[in-house]
């Protein structure tokens, strides 16, 4: 270890600040949290390619194991897969914005934020924006794979990108909820059991890997009123170019109201966090 | 608003409660603080006192159940965005981002604070250098040693030159070195008239830094003064002996309390005594060891040091500290007698 003498003259240089700055704007200081989100993916990328080996496996295995015997052949259940494939893989994904914030409390980092004279949301908000950018990276690597084994959307580069859009919205609505786990759980591994005991009904018993009708009539229902499944069909309908309104406007409606109820749910908690 | 400029934090009444199940733990229990701006003020107590509740309710971060806090005349709960913008806080509540680099977590800061551009680099490089980080900032914090962690999380608490700082704990841990570093740069943010808070479970820390200590058990401040009126209150400090035969323990015990006057404590090591040297300038420590010669008793090891936390809570609790506290009972004999 190299003695770091500290100098007291340039301690006190340091310490004697004439100019304050004035206070930066809530989306600035946004902003700023979502470089710190982005920063975090490139320190630790572990944490994207973590949740991207059980989609590629469950798409290897689908499309190859059940593929011929489901829709006929490979490569048409791979067209009917990918979208249901896409959306599985970001909203597991969504799990790490509770994950990341419980994280940040048991470190203590959580306080240093709150003890900052910035725009109280700011946090959560910035940490859900660099979140946008994880939910597109791990699209693009989903869709990437999917091109490389057969999918070819026929909505073209706007259909997908339309359908990305919208996946990108619901996401962002449904981490709200993880943020509330994320703050009223104790460790960071709670959250990922809790919210996985919640996503796995989500994304089993919806329209993701085969088509309902074949489903025993209670199963059907849930899967019917699943949102998820709208969003799949939604965006399963962009991307093959021929849109479904009735889905979009569902999905679309659902991130409302998830926003709506578990955004100010999280922010009290936020505040009122002992 | 009582406009008193003269006090950076002012307290009356704190009280936090938890509950955790069925259980209600008084946390801080009715606590009044008055620091004076450009002090430095020391809360001293074992763990699970309550020291960090009060500083986490005077930085905003907990709302008190009862009781109001001032921090540089800026009610905490009514005025907290304001109090937010005077105030820094270090501590292990308030830490840094482990995964970013040093520089990295500064830059965050700097901008969260207004900084913007180049003004934030040139700011976040001033504080690397200040704080001997220049050559670690491109490193991950987590690859940082005990003392630079604890150097990166005060530069992290300075970005923005707070007024007032509360420094929660902010040697446990150390080694020496470290914890003259962090008392260095306590001092020279006192001259630049920075008002302190900070806690501590060692008594020499407080000694060293404050000007006013608080001694806090159970939520509640049960003594409070400079630390020479502290000290007063249990004596200047304590002799430990070490005699070469255990058998004659009882004996050294006798000789002992006829010179210093107070009555020693036999610790269950059979070779060990320890006894407390009053301050009324009537009893020498000078005389224990001719007087214990002369009864031809050999005391192969011997010291005198500042009471512990210990002995100060023994004095005013009338009881030892609670068992489950670790670090609490750092060496209380430092200063071996070889002058």
């Amino acid at each position: 270890m190299t003695a770091t003498e500290l100098s007291t003259t340039t301690l006190r240089e340091a310490v004697a600040l004439e100019e304050r700055p004035a206070r930066p704007s809530a989306v600035s200081t946004s902003l700023t949290f979502g470089w710190r989100a982005l920063l975090k993916i490139k320190h630790v990328p572990e944490q994207l390619f973590d949740v991207l080996v059980s989609p590629v496996i469950f798409t290897l295995m689908f499309t190859y194991l059940f593929g011929g015997a489901l829709a006929g052949s490979t490569d048409a259940y791979i067209q009917f897969l990918l979208p249901g494939i896409l959306v599985q893989t970001i909203i597991i994904v969504t799990v790490y914005t509770g994950y990341t914030l419980n994280t940040d409390i048991t470190k203590g980092v959580f306080d240093r934020f709150r003890s900052l004279p910035i725009w109280r949301p700011a946090p959560i908000v910035g940490a859900l924006l660099g979140d946008q950018v994880r939910y597109t990276i791990a699209s693009i690597m989903c869709i990437g794979l999917g091109l490389l084994i057969g999918f070819r959307p026929a909505g073209g580069v706007l259909g997908v990108v339309a359908g990305v859009a919208l996946l990108l919205v619901f996401a962002f609505a449904l981490s709200w909820i993880f943020t509330i786990l994320g703050l009223l759980l104790r460790t960071p591994n709670a959250v990922m059991g809790v919210s996985m005991m919640v996503l796995m009904p989500l994304t089993f018993a919806s329209n993701i890997f085969v088509d309902p009708s074949t489903m025993p009539s209670g199963l059907q229902a849930f899967v019917d009123v699943n949102p998820v499944s709208h969003l799949v069909t939604a965006i399963r309908g962009l991307m093959a170019g021929v849109p479904v309104t009735g889905d979009i406007v569902t999905v679309l409606v659902s991130a409302v109201v998830m926003t709506a109820i578990f955004a100010p749910i999280t922010m009290y908690l936020y505040r009122n966090r002992r | 608003m009582t406009a008193s400029p003269q006090l950076a934090v002012e307290a009356a009444g704190l009280v936090r409660h938890f509950t955790s199940g069925k259980k209600t733990t008084k946390a801080v229990d009715g606590v009044d603080l008055s620091i004076p701006t450009g002090s430095v003020y020391g809360l001293l107590g074992p763990n699970g006192a309550g020291k960090t509740t009060v500083v986490r309710m005077l930085a905003t971060l907990l709302r008190p159940d009862a009781g109001t806090a001032k921090v540089l005349g800026h009610d905490v709960v009514a005025e907290a965005d304001a109090v937010r913008a005077a105030v820094g806080l270090t501590g292990q509540y308030a830490s840094v981002d482990e995964d970013l680099t040093g520089t990295e977590n500064l830059l965050m800061l700097a901008r969260l604070y207004g900084f913007r551009g180049p003004a934030a680099r040139r700011r976040v490089d001033d504080l690397l250098a200040a704080f001997g980080l220049t050559d670690a900032g491109g490193r991950q914090v987590k690859t940082y040693s005990g003392g630079m962690r604890r150097r990166i999380d005060l530069a992290a608490s300075l970005v923005l030159s707070p007024r007032v700082l509360f420094l929660d704990e902010p040697t446990t841990g150390l080694d020496p070195r470290s914890r003259n570093q962090v008392w260095d740069i306590v001092r020279v943010l006192v001259e630049d008239g920075a008002t302190v808070l900070l806690t501590t479970q060692y008594l020499e820390e407080a000694d060293q830094l404050a000007d006013r200590i608080g001694v806090i058990d159970h939520g509640r401040l049960i003594a409070e003064g400079t630390s020479s009126e502290l000290k007063h209150s249990v004596g200047q400090g304590a002799v430990a002996l070490r005699l070469a035969d255990a058998s004659r323990r009882a004996e050294a015990a006798g000789i002992v309390h006829r010179v210093l006057g107070t009555e020693p404590t036999l610790p269950t090591d059979p070779y060990a005594l320890t006894a407390r040297v009053p301050d009324d300038g009537t009893h020498h420590v000078a005389h224990v060891l001719p007087a214990l010669g002369e009864a031809g008793i050999e005391v192969p090891e011997f010291s005198l040091g500042q009471p512990s936390l210990d002995e100060v809570f023994l004095t005013l609790t009338g009881r030892p500290l609670p068992e489950d506290d670790q670090g609490s009972d750092e060496p209380a004999m430092e200063q071996e007698m070889s002058r």
